[in-house]
Formats: C-alpha cells, sequence, structure tokens
C-alpha cells in the first residue's frame, strides 16, 4: 500500500463532494459552464501554482510570484499599450526576462547559502518595486491580436466556452507532467526535496537543479501575468498581490508536502479548483459571507499538515 | 519600573569573598567583560539609522527640529517614531521566535483579529476599557499559543504552521465583526493610536514599555540564554536539560502578545477595524526588520533593541524616499536593494568571496 | 594487480578546532579489497569524504591521483563521473522516491528524451536480483527495512560501474546471509577489476573479504598492511595505539581500589530497545568505572540510557538509593547525573555562545529561568573554571566554537561540574584532542575521584583507561563481556575481551 498518492485520493474526495453538495443544492452548479469557468478564472492561479507545486516539492518557497506576475502585466501594458509592439514580441522579451530574474534569485540561493524565504521576499519586493516603478496607472491593451485570443475558443456543450487561457493551461500542465515525471529534471527536483545532502552526495547537480526550479517558477508566473492580461487588457502594477499565498495554500491542499520531496502537479490543479469550488458555493449560497472562504482554506490547509504528519509519522515506524 | 534592574542587580552581586578575588584576579589576566564583538554588532545597524538621518538633514535642514504644541512634540523625528510603533512592537517579539530558529508569518492577521475583538467590544460599549484591553491582549496570547503549540508539540515546521494563521486570521477577524469594518467611539481606547503623554505619542510609549519589559523578562531571566541556546544548537540545549519544547510556546506567545499591542494601536489609529487590511504585509516589514538588525534567520543570538532599530530604519528610509524628492514608487524598489545588500553581508560565503576579492586587490598594489 | 588505480598522498584537512587528517595516504590497486580500519574519530569518514570529492582536502597539500592523472574533485558528481562510486555509513539514497529511481537516479534510461520507467524497473529488479532481493522496485525507499535499504544503497553504487567503489560500514545493519550476498558481489566486481575500499568495525569480516589493510589513528597514517600477513593483535595496536610491552605498570587511580565501597549507581539488568541487552554496571561512591570496547559494543548506548536520551525498555537504574529513571536528559540532570556526549560538535558545544554561557548554562537550566544567575555570578563561575582546569582563552566572552578541541572539553567538564552532580559519565572525553590536553584531561578525572566525584568514562584508548580506573568493564555486541580490577586489569586483558571472537 502505497500513502504516496492518498493525500491526492482526499483532495479528489473532498472536491468531489463538496461538488456534488452544490450541484444538489443549486441549479446549474453541477453543470459543464461552471467547470469550464472555474479552469478559465483561475487559470493564471492555476499556471502560477504549477511552478510553485515544483519549488516546493524541491523543499523550498517562491513569494515573489505575485510580483512578477504584475511586473509581467505592466512590461505588457507598457510594450503593446505604450510602444505599440505586438503582443508576441512583447511575450517573447517578457518570458526570458522573467526566467533570468528566477534564475538569479535561485543563484543566489544555491551560491550564498541564502534562504529561499527571504531571497524571494526580497525578489517579491523588487518585481512590485519595478513595476510600480514603471507605472503607477493601469494601463490599457488595445491589441486586434488580444481580441483574437479573446475570440479564440471552442464551444462545448452546455453553454460552456474552453477559451485561450484554459488551453494554454492545459498545455502547460501536460509539459508540467511529463517534466516532473519522465525526465531527469524532475527527479533532481523530487531528489532535492528528499534530502537535500543525500541528493548532492548521489550526484544530483545541485547548482543547475536549483537556478532551474526557480526560474521556470518565475517564467510560469510571468505567464500567468500574460494571461492574466487576456482577462483584463490592462496591465496594473497591484495586481496579483496576495497570489503567492493563494498558490501555496492550492499546493498544499493538492497533497503537496510543503517541506518538500512529495506531491504532484495534478494535485495542485485539484487544490486550485477546491479553493474555487469553496468560492462558487458560496457565491451560489448567497447568504454566506466572502470571509469564509479564507477560513475554509485555513481549516483545509491545518488538515493536510496534521494528514501529511500523520502520514509521515506512520512511515517512519514503518522503516 | 526603572529602578528594577538596579535592584535585581543587588541582589545578584557576589557574596562570597573568594568570587570577588577571583573577580579581582580576572579583571588582572582578562578584557573587560564587554568585548569588541558585541560592540560590532550595534556598529553596522546603528550607524545606518545615523547616516540615514545625517541624509535627511542634509536634504531638509529642518530635519532635526521638534515643537511643542498643545502638549507634544511635533516633528518628522517624533513622525518616524509615532509611524514606526507597529512594526517595533511585531519586531520584538518576531526577533525572539527567529532567535529559536522559527518564523511568524501571521502577526499581520493576529494584529487583525485583536483589533477586530477590542473594536467589537467597543462598539457595544457595555465592557470597560480595562476588560477591552485584557481581552485584545489575551486573544492575540492565545493566537501566538496555537502557533507555538503547532510548531513544539505537533512538530510542525514554523514557517507553515504560522501560515495557517496567516490565511485564516484575516477570515476570523472578519468573521468577528461579520464582514463590517466597525467604527467606535471611545476617546479612552483612541488614546492608545493618537493619545500623547509627557509630550510624546503613546505608541511610541508603547513601543518603549514593551521594549522595556521584554528586556527584564528576557535578560533578567535565564529565558533569553534559554532561547539564544535553542537557536545556536537545538540538540545540545536538551542535553543541557533545558525544556525547549516550552521555550518554543513561550517565544510565539509573546509575538501573539504583541502582535496584540500593535494591532490595538492600528485599530484605535483608525477609531474602527478593518480584519482585511489591518497589518497587512506587516509581518514581512517586521521580519526585514529583524534582518537589517542583524539577527541570522538561522537562530541563535538577538538583540531586541538592535530589531527596533531596524524598524526605525524601514521607516526613516521611507521617508528619506519622499524628501529626497523621488516619488514614492521607488519606495518598494529601494527596500529591496536594501534586503538585498543586507542578506549578502549576512552570508559567509559574500563575505569569503569578498574578502579574497580585498586581499587580490592589495596583494595587486603591493 | 599491483598497478595503482588511486593514490592519495600527504593529504590534510583541518575543521576549526580539529586536525580531522594530516597527512595521510592511501594506495588502492586494481581488482583488491581494501580495508580501511581505525577508532571511531580516526579520520576514516573524512578521508572518504576527501577521496569522493564531498569535501575539499586542505589547499596546498598533498595530491590525489587517480588513473594515472592528478585529480581534486571539487563535488560528488564529478568524482562519480571519473569513476569513484561511494556508499556512506548512513543510508544517503531519498526516502521519498522509488527503489528504482534511487538506483538509476541521474542514470535513467531514456527513450526520445523521456524516462523509461518500464526499462528503468527491469534494470533495477535484474540488478537486485544479484543481491538476492525480491522487492517492489516502484515502491518508496522508505517502506524498506534499514538492511535492505543499505542494500540498495550498494547495488547503486555497483550500478555505476566505477573503478573504485568505496564501502562505508556496509555490513553495519546487515544480517549474516545478507553479508554473505554481498561479500558475494564483492568478489564478482573484484574479479572484474574494480578496487574497492571496505571500511568497517567488524575485524572478522575484514579478515575474510580484504586484501590489504591500512590503519588511521587520530587523523594519521599508521601503516598499510597485507591482510594474510597481520595477526589480529598486531592490528588491534595498531588501530588503538602503543606497543603492548610499552603498557605496564602505569595503574595510578585517584583513590584507591576499594572492593567494599558502598554503591552509589547500579543498572541492573537493563534493555534499550534495538540497543543494549541485560546491562549491569555498578559505581561504587568516589571511584571511577572505565569502558571499553570497540564502536558499536554498546559504550555510547549505555550512557544515553542512564542519562535520559534513550528510554529504558526494562531492568532497573538506582542512584544514591533512590530509582533513576529519567524520561529525558533534564530529569537525569535533576536526579545527579551529568554527561558529556561524545559528539561534542552536534550534542555539546553551543558554538556561537561564549565560554560564559556554555559553561553557565547547565547549571541555569537546572535552577529553571526564573532564578536567574547574573552575569557578575555566571563570569565567577567561568572565571572559577578557566582557572581550574586551565582553559586556554584570552578571556571568558570568546565564542566556545573558536577553542581548539581540548578546550571545547574542558569548558563542557565544567559545565557539569558547576551542576555538582553526583555521577559524572563521560563518552570519550579524549577524542580528538591534542596530545597536551588529552593529559591535563586525564589528570582532571584522578582530581575529580580524589575529592569523591564517581565517575563512568568510555575511552577506546585503553592505556588511559587502565591508568586511571578502579575496574573497566568491557562492551562486545551490546552486552557485557567481562569486568577486569586488580591485576587483572591490563590492556592485554583488555584487549583480549574486546577482540575475542
Amino acid at each position: 500500500m502505497s500513502t504516496r498518492y492518498l493525500p491526492l485520493y482526499v483532495t479528489g474526495a473532498l472536491l468531489s463532494l463538496l461538488f456534488g453538495l452544490g450541484a444538489i443544492q443549486f441549479d446549474g452548479f453541477g453543470s459543464m459552464r461552471v467547470v469550464l469557468n472555474l479552469f478559465s478564472d483561475n487559470a493564471f492561479l492555476m499556471i502560477t501554482a504549477i511552478g510553485m507545486t515544483l519549488v516546493i516539492i524541491s523543499g523550498g518557497i517562491d513569494l515573489s510570484v505575485g510580483s512578477v506576475i504584475a511586473l509581467s502585466g505592466v512590461l505588457c501594458g507598457l510594450l503593446i499599450g505604450e510602444y505599440g509592439w505586438h503582443p508576441l514580441a512583447a511575450f517573447a522579451l517578457i518570458l526570458p526576462l522573467a526566467t533570468l530574474f528566477g534564475a538569479i534569485m535561485g543563484m543566489w540561493i544555491h551560491v550564498y547559502k541564502l534562504q529561499p524565504f527571504i531571497v524571494t521576499l526580497a525578489g517579491m519586493f523588487f518585481a512590485r518595486g519595478l513595476a510600480t516603478m514603471l507605472s503607477e496607472e493601469s494601463i490599457a491593451i488595445d491589441h486586434p491580436f488580444y481580441d483574437a485570443v479573446a475570440d479564440f475558443g471552442f464551444s462545448l456543450p452546455g453553454n460552456a466556452w474552453l477559451g485561450t487561457s484554459t488551453l494554454l493551461l492545459l498545455l502547460v500542465l501536460v509539459v508540467a507532467v511529463l517534466v516532473m515525471h519522465y525526465s531527469r529534471f524532475g527527479a533532481y527536483v523530487y531528489a532535492l526535496g528528499g534530502n537535500h545532502q543525500s541528493a548532492e552526495l548521489m550526484g544530483v547537480p545541485v547548482a543547475k537543479a536549483t537556478i532551474g526550479i526557480y526560474a521556470t517558477s518565475s517564467f510560469l508566473a510571468a505567464l500567468a501575468g500574460i494571461v492574466f492580461t487576456f482577462y483584463t487588457f490592462s496591465g496594473y502594477a497591484l495586481t496579483a498581490v496576495g497570489t503567492e499565498l493563494d498558490a501555496i495554500a492550492a499546493v498544499v491542499i493538492g497533497g503537496t508536502l510543503l517541506t518538500g520531496g512529495s506531491g504532484f502537479v495534478v494535485g495542485t490543479i485539484l487544490g486550485v479548483l477546491m479553493m474555487g469550488v469553496i468560492q462558487t458555493y458560496i457565491i451560489f449560497d448567497g447568504s454566506l459571507s466572502s470571509w469564509w472562504t479564507k477560513i475554509v482554506i485555513g481549516l483545509l490547509l491545518f488538515f493536510f499538515i496534521v494528514l501529511q504528519k500523520l502520514l509521515n509519522r506512520g512511515r517512519v515506524q514503518h522503516a | 519600573m526603572s529602578q528594577q534592574p538596579q535592584s535585581l542587580s543587588i541582589v545578584n552581586k557576589v557574596d562570597s569573598p573568594a568570587d570577588e578575588a577571583l573577580i579581582a584576579a580576572r579583571k588582572a589576566r582578562y578584557s573587560p567583560g564587554k568585548s569588541t564583538n558585541a560592540l560590532g554588532r550595534y556598529l553596522w545597524p546603528v550607524s545606518a539609522l545615523v547616516l540615514l538621518l545625517l541624509v535627511n538633514l542634509f536634504m531638509d535642514a529642518s530635519f532635526f527640529s521638534i515643537s511643542y504644541q498643545d502638549g507634544r512634540l511635533y516633528g518628522s523625528l517624533i513622525d518616524i517614531l509615532n509611524r514606526s510603533a507597529p512594526v517595533a512592537l511585531l519586531a520584538i517579539g518576531m526577533s525572539v521566535v527567529i532567535a529559536t530558529g522559527g518564523i511568524d508569518l501571521s502577526v499581520g492577521a493576529v494584529m487583525a483579529i485583536a483589533g477586530a475583538v477590542c473594536a467589537g467590544m467597543l462598539v457595544g460599549g457595555n465592557y470597560s476599557l480595562f476588560t477591552v484591553i485584557c481581552a485584545g491582549l489575551t486573544v492575540g496570547i492565545v493566537a501566538g499559543l496555537v502557533n507555538g503549540g503547532l510548531v513544539s508539540f505537533l512538530g510542525i515546521q514554523p514557517i507553515v504552521a504560522t501560515l495557517l494563521l496567516m490565511v485564516a486570521g484575516r477570515g476570523v477577524a472578519q468573521l468577528i465583526n461579520q464582514g463590517q469594518i466597525v467604527t467606535f467611539q471611545s476617546d479612552a481606547f483612541a488614546f492608545i493610536g493618537i493619545g500623547a503623554f509627557l509630550g510624546l505619542p503613546f505608541p511610541v510609549w508603547l513601543v518603549l514599555i514593551t521594549l522595556l519589559l521584554s528586556q527584564l523578562l528576557l535578560r533578567r531571566t535565564a529565558l533569553g540564554l534559554f532561547i539564544e541556546a535553542v537557536g545556536c544548537n537545538a540538540s545540545a540545549s536538551r542535553y543541557l536539560g533545558i525544556n525547549d519544547k516550552g521555550v518554543k510556546l513561550f517565544v510565539y506567545g509573546l509575538t501573539g502578545f504583541c502582535a496584540a499591542i500593535a494591532g490595538m494601536i492600528a485599530t484605535a489609529d483608525i477609531q474602527g477595524a478593518d480584519g482585511n487590511n489591518t497589518g497587512l504585509w506587516l509581518e514581512l516589514d517586521a521580519i526585514l526588520a529583524v534582518v537589517i538588525g542583524g539577527a541570522a534567520l538561522s537562530g541563535g543570538r538577538f538583540s531586541l533593541v538592535l530589531s527596533v532599530v531596524g524598524a526605525l530604519i524601514i521607516q526613516t528610509l521611507s521617508t528619506t524616499i519622499i524628501l529626497s524628492g523621488l516619488p514614492a514608487k521607488f519606495n518598494l524598489l529601494i527596500k529591496a536593494s536594501v534586503v538585498l545588500i543586507v542578506l549578502l553581508l549576512q552570508s559567509d560565503v559574500f563575505r569569503q568571496h569578498a574578502q579574497s576579492v580585498l586581499k587580490g586587490l592589495k596583494g595587486g598594489k603591493a | 594487480m599491483q598497478e595503482s588505480v588511486l593514490a592519495l598522498e600527504n593529504i590534510s584537512k583541518t575543521f576549526p578546532g580539529v586536525k580531522a587528517l594530516q597527512g595521510v595516504q592511501l594506495t588502492l590497486r586494481a581488482g583488491e579489497v581494501h580495508a580501511l580500519l581505525g577508532e571511531n574519530g580516526a579520520g576514516k569518514s573524512t578521508l572518504v569524504k576527501v577521496m569522493t570529492g564531498a569535501m575539499r582536502k586542505d589547499e596546498g597539500t598533498g595530491r590525489m591521483c587517480f588513473d594515472g592523472k592528478d585529480r581534486d574533485f571539487t563535488s560528488p558528481s564529478e568524482a562519480q563521473k571519473a569513476g569513484i562510486s561511494t556508499v556512506y555509513q548512513e543510508v544517503n539514497l531519498l526516502p521519498n522516491l522509488s527503489v528504482a529511481q534511487n538506483l538509476f537516479l541521474g542514470h535513467e534510461p531514456k527513450r526520445f528524451a523521456l524516462i523509461q520507467h518500464s526499462r528503468m524497473q527491469q534494470q533495477a529488479r535484474e540488478l537486485l536480483k544479484q543481491f538476492k532481493l525480491d522487492i517492489d522496485v516502484t515502491a518508496p525507499l522508505n517502506q524498506f527495512s534499514v538492511a535492505v535499504q543499505q542494500l540498495i544503497a550498494i547495488a547503486r553504487g555497483v550500478a555505476m560501474k566505477a573503478k573504485v567503489l568505496v564501502l562505508d560500514e556496509p555490513t553495519a545493519s546487515l544480517d549474516k546471509d545478507e553479508v554473505e550476498t554481498l561479500f558475494g558481489v564483492m568478489e564478482q566486481l573484484k574479479s572484474e577489476g574494480v578496487a574497492i575500499v571496505f571500511i568497517s568495525h567488524f575485524l572478522d569480516q575484514v579478515y575474510r573479504i580484504s586484501d590489504r589493510i591500512t590503519v588511521l589513528r587520530n587523523g594519521q597514517f599508521i601503516g598499510e598492511y597485507i591482510t594474510a600477513e597481520l595477526p589480529r593483535p598486531k592490528l588491534i595496536e595498531a588501530m588503538l595505539g602503543k606497543e603492548l610491552q610499552a603498557m605496564h605498570g602505569q595503574h595510578q587511580p585517584g583513590c584507591a581500589d576499594s572492593v567494599d565501597a558502598p554503591a552509589l549507581f547500579k543498572m541492573d539488568k537493563v534493555c534499550v530497545k534495538n540497543s543494549i541487552e541485560n546491562m549491569d554496571i555498578l559505581v561504587p561512591k568516589g571511584q571511577a568505572i572505565g569502558m571499553a570496547g570497540l564502536l558499536g559494543s554498546g559504550r555510547t548506548e549505555v550512557c544515553r540510557a542512564i542519562f535520559g536520551v534513550d528510554s529504558v525498555a526494562s531492568g532497573q537504574m538506582q542512584l544514591a538509593d533512590a530509582p533513576l529513571k529519567p524520561q529525558s536528559p533534564a530529569e537525569a540532570i535533576k536526579a545527579g547525573v551529568a554527561l558529556c556526549p561524545e559528539d561534542r560538535k552536534t550534542d555539546g558545544i553551543i558554538g556561537p555562545l561564549s565560554i560564559r554561557e556554555n559553561i553557565a548554562l547547565a547549571l541555569q537550566a537546572r535552577l529553571g529561568w526564573w532564578r536567574y544567575l547574573s552575569k557578575a555570578k555566571q563570569q565567577a563561575l567561568a572565571d572559577k573554571y578557566i582557572e581550574e582546569l586551565q582553559i586556554a582563552t584570552p578571556d571568558a566572552e570568546k565564542p566556545i566554537g573558536q577553542l581548539s578541541g581540548g578546550n571545547q572539553q574542558k569548558v563542557i567538564l565544567a559545565r557539569w561540574l558547576a551542576t555538582q552532580p553526583q555521577l559524572l559519565v563521560l563518552d570519550e572525553p579524549t577524542r580528538g584532542i591534542d596530545i597536551g590536553a588529552h593529559a591535563e584531561i586525564l589528570n582532571l578525572i584522578k582530581r575529580l575521584c580524589h575529592d569523591g566525584m564517581s565517575l563512568l568514562v568510555t575511552s577506546s584508548e585503553l592505556e588511559e583507561l587502565v591508568a586511571f580506573a578502579n575496574k573497566v568493564v568491557v562492551l562486545r555486541d551490546r552486552r557485557k563481556v567481562s569486568e577486569l580490577s586488580g591485576e587483572d586489569m591490563t590492556p592485554q586483558h583488555i584487549m583480549q575481551a574486546i577482540a575475542e571472537a
């Protein structure tokens, strides 16, 4: 019997339960449309959280993602809205820059032996500061490409719409699953989170892996920032404040061990969906207040952390 | 209050003549008790603060001027003191948590909860000021003990354990007042945030009193030493018979207490409680203040005074940016640069690099 | 057969306060099993780490010649790529990954840039067949016993197809059959021309499998021998030091060997889970009892049980006529026990804190947080012991981490003396410290005993045990095998008791 998948099953079961409850209680809750809206509304968060999953499985944390989303959005606004660049050209500049940003954070963590928490905290201030400095105002983006992006998609039965952001998310998801389970880099991510010292002694290229992990997280955050501009048609320095917390929460609720070493990208998607379903439930209910979302998410977090703790304790005794 | 340290030290005075002889012998052999090491710790943060203040004076000649009006002092310096009060309070608690090798992400949320409880009780008008303040402090301590319990008894990583309350705490704060931003009319409670005593704003007094009391509690008992021992080497501390779990429980409780005071200041300041925004992101400033004060995040030595200096540096920096005519939008960027510099200076690896580079330069000249 | 694959010459490694290696050499030839022997702290593990890139040797000292070229590995992965594969003493695998992933991490079979899990698992199963292991290779490693994990670690080392395979205490957790299986694999590798470094404290196994032996002691190279030509007593002499003949008539304990001294501490049929069994030890009041035995014989475990670190499963302990049942070190300290632990760095010193604080802490912990020892009192304590124990330091504010090993040990002794314990337990008090401090600590033990303190001291230096102890208890395989006193208490007899197979 493997306890590895247990948190994942628990998340899945809780998600189905809550969704089923909503579907029974409210008309229109259990529809394809609601499901796909969950995906399209939360696509940017899911993309961010996938990056966060990598970081957390490797035993680190990345507090800078919310700010990177904002910075990426502001850059989109500036380059496309103000300087009239083609969006694709803008993306081609923004994504490598963000990757570099993450790589530098990873380098600091590895070379100077600093805690990821404090390095990415500095990164968070830096990216947000840079975004604010570039523009304090929200910059509108008006480009035919954006209209095309908004129009692109597939109609599905049940008045549902499979849009660009959802498709992009699915692409990221597939690549992430392949990388995590079918590439050496993915194995290194798990290895680092399992035991940093052992990983090093087993010959894992720790420097490359650490830098790669944080670079990936920043790349995905910047991509999420671009997706966010698809929703808002604008870039603003104060968007996505606190998104890092949502992402961390989703990762943990998705069954990933916050201390690293175990977890699944798919679980994180379930985690975001869970948070989305709670919100949708509260909206459909109408009488419940929004702060319940925070409390329920806090309780879920507690539940999963204690669950993981118990599972691990069982393991130690087993061995 | 100011008598206490003296009287304590009298009680503890060396009592046997043999010991006195030894001390005399020591004085003959050793350098004085305060070694250069301790001085060095104060040198950098304090000179950074002084330098920042001087920069401000250079930009604004009236920067140091303080006027007295209606029983209250006014001036930029007073303003900095007043504004840095909440972060300074949080930093006092945060320094002991960090000294044990932990961290408390929930202090901002705890501020909001304590504020919400006080505001909720004040709106009804059924409780005395004393009861309200006690309730606020109790809530803070309980929240801290919850964190401490998760860390020491369930063995959950501090960053994870306190993340729980960071996320859920704001929901709880809103729940207490049903999501309303409650405002209240209570001059007595408002005094905590906007009052003045002997010319100084009351929050400044609160910082001073908390600092003094914590300093007495930690340095006139063995608690401070135990905290540092646990933070430096938890395993060896256990071999010494130190109750490391109890120590951890205590530091989180103290942090909750400090956060509650900070929350009451913030609430009294606007005479209302906003569960969503009270103390938002202040935990990060508090951690920064401790780091700027020279403490290592991995635990060990702590200095409450230096953490308060760290808080003052953060506030002065913001003032400097405004005075310098740079748009406020540069604020965060400069803050980030300061953090990065402090981080680099703390990294052993960087210091070694820098030393070898310096050596190389000297060698090149010679 | 005679050409060397790997030659280390004049290797030194210094840590703050400790010289772990001083001018050590090691020569490995293709197709041999080379045993690297020495007591705990002799420098074996450090040498292995230097050889495999996990640590750098001191700059400017020695050279390492591998495969005919001068090399200086900067990381384990570099050494692995070059062909040196290592299995460390503690299982250094990843508990969260599957067995197959652990075996092939970094060398996974791929097709179209993707890892082929099925082929990897197939190869893993075949590899483990050599070790007679038939297990689910997709299960995470932490589901298996330490013995199986150890075999998997060795299998990984073998799978690397290395020229040099280092096995650091590979048999510590294996049973007889598993050891035989391992030896079978080693013979096989030997015939393929692999050079194997074998570190073990089981001398039977060393004689059974090794071709040559290199002995280290106290970070120094003692000698290289051909196993078949080295009688066992000679080997133990080399490991523990001093020629047998030179060890006569130095018995000078701090107090007279009296048979009828009342018992202060008694250990009666004590068992600890996964550790000591049926241990009987008696420490009379005002005497020093020595404990001898090789690494893993149970000597440290006895100390831990007395001090409440490990809990006693069955049997009783008594201290000064009261039952002693400590559940934690704090309780043991309250009852009047003090322990200088074996691993000074992780369990003893609190590195960044000053000498004064390190001395005051134990007494302070016993007094509780409220009854604070003022700085002046701490200073007085520190001064007293700096003076009495002659701790070499400019002032009491120096962080203990910056002192030499001997002075650190004195500070730790001072810390416990300040609590005025009834029973002082010293676990390897003289390990890793220089000769001068060595003699001082021995004299101190004698003086304490003379002043009426009761001590229980473990040491791997037999000569020193004989010098100060009133009685020596010999442990082997976590049991007491002998108790020597009076005329019988000679290094030869102790050695015989330790080595008896």
